[in-house]
């Protein structure tokens, strides 16, 4: 070894970053991430460290969940609570189409440690990430947070739509009688899917379509869930319930052309699985 | 902060801010220079060490989520001067060539194996699927993963003899 022996130092990488806080219970994670308000939430890490350390992010609070419990799949009757920090690994065995989309979300590694939360709070902002979110709107999943005002349990199109400062604790549905999922194929693991289309039949029979990639979050479908008989119809029906966009993935008009098709598709497996 | 973690068996105590990443703290702070960064964005895996066994990114992990775990890279494959059963594979498919992302395939492969994992190209282009390689040789690197899960035994001295003098300068 021609190198010289180590020296004793110090990483000075990030000196000047946030104010660290780990709790070591949901209580005190509650209690320290209080009103929010320029606070990271880390969860497994897998979004934030890079913009972290790339000073993409410069939040004045981080609040470290790995020691704070939150994670963990419960049952209770046809009900599936599922915690926050629940890394996306532990989905991949539930029914479809949460298997489905875990299964084609980033690779095993990063599935290990990304969590449940956090990919319902991923942003779109330079990638269309987040795939869990038009999976768990077609399952009609309701989202359990806290933040300014206390806690809040709502569906999660709706906390989706107004998500900003909130802690999430837990996000709980109704076993489905079937469920289905349509993607974007992609040629590489890491290749973010561009867009998808959940599809579920609850346990009375009512058809629940969500989208992701077809809007700034994850969205439901509603004209095409009323026009659902109809595979192909309820295909350019999606049309009127998306706000298409183009990133370095896909254009608007690539994702127009697409998500009648996947919706079929998705229609198509729902009835096969049933 | 300070704070303790194991890394190849030994305990050490690193000083760092809560949130570096692991990978910096083991190469900048511990000297331990295998695991390589690649994009350090978690898409190459360049940067795989084990955390308590299991495959994961150490450029995505903050040093304060791994306080207490045993940390495994290349160094800690076999005792030094040796080279594990998966190693000698590698060498005996040339399944390295620039060599930069070995450290990760060689770890990310060690507990594929080490979990049962089978010969079969298809689990292991599966299990290993996050992991590029820019020079491309993917099918020598299934080579040497699937005759490591067979246990076949490989002579060096004949068929990389090059290879093997090489790494016998650098032990000495």
């Amino acid at each position: 070894m021609g190198r010289p022996a180590p020296t004793q130092k110090r990483v000075e990488s990030m000196s000047n970053g946030p104010e660290v806080l780990t709790p070591r219970s949901a209580t005190e994670a509650i209690e320290l991430f209080g009103d929010g308000g320029d606070t990271a939430i880390v969860g497994g890490g897998t979004i934030l460290v890079p913009e972290l350390r790339l000073g993409s992010a410069r939040p004045a609070r981080a609040l470290m969940l790995h020691r704070a419990g939150l994670a963990g799949v419960s049952k209770d009757g046809g009900r599936l609570t599922i915690g926050a920090m629940t890394p996306l690994n532990a989905l991949a065995s539930l029914a479809d189409p949460i298997a489905a989309c875990v299964s084609h979300i980033a690779d095993l590694e990063i599935r290990g440690q990304a969590t449940l939360g956090g990919n319902l709070c991923a942003r779109n902002t330079d990638a269309p990430r987040g795939d869990l979110q038009g999976v768990l709107i077609a399952l009609g999943a309701s989202v359990r947070s806290v933040g300014a005002g206390g806690e809040r349990t709502e569906p999660t199109e709706e906390f989706l739509a107004n998500r900003d400062d909130r802690l999430v604790l837990d996000v709980s549905f109704d076993l489905p009688s079937a469920g289905a999922y349509a993607y974007l194929d992609r040629a590489h693991t890491h290749e973010y899917t561009a867009l998808a289309v959940s599809a579920v039949r609850t346990s009375d029979g009512t058809i629940r379509l969500g989208a992701n990639g077809a809007g700034p979050h994850g969205l439901r479908l509603p004209s095409a869930e009323a026009a659902a008989a109809n595979h192909a119809a309820a295909g350019a029906a999606a049309l009127a319930d998306v706000a298409l966009f183009d990133d370095a993935i896909a254009s608007a008009w690539y994702r127009e052309k697409t998500l009648p098709v996947l919706v079929r598709r998705a229609l198509d497996q729902l009835e096969d699985a049933a | 902060m300070s704070l303790n973690i194991t890394v190849n068996g030994t305990s050490r105590t690193v000083n760092a801010e809560p949130l570096t990443p692991l990978l910096h703290v083991l190469r900048e702070e511990l000297d331990v220079l295998s695991p390589k960064a690649g994009c350090q964005n978690g898409g190459c895996g360049t940067c795989t060490v084990l955390v308590d066994g299991e495959p994961r990114r150490s450029c995505l992990i903050p040093i304060s989520a791994v306080e207490g775990a045993e940390i495994r890279t290349v160094e800690g494959l076999a005792p030094p001067g040796q080279l594990s059963t998966l190693q000698e594979a590698w060498i005996h498919h040339y399944a390295a060539q620039c060599g930069f992302c070995t450290s990760g395939f060689l770890m990310a492969a060690t507990a594929y194996l080490e979990n049962g994992g089978s010969d079969d190209h298809a689990e292991i282009a599966t299990a290993l699927g996050g992991h590029v390689c820019r020079c491309t040789g993917y099918v020598k690197i299934l080579d040497a993963i699937s005759a490591a899960a067979r246990g076949d035994s490989f002579d060096l001295t004949t068929t990389a003899a090059g290879l093997r003098t090489t790494i016998k300068g650098v032990d000495q």
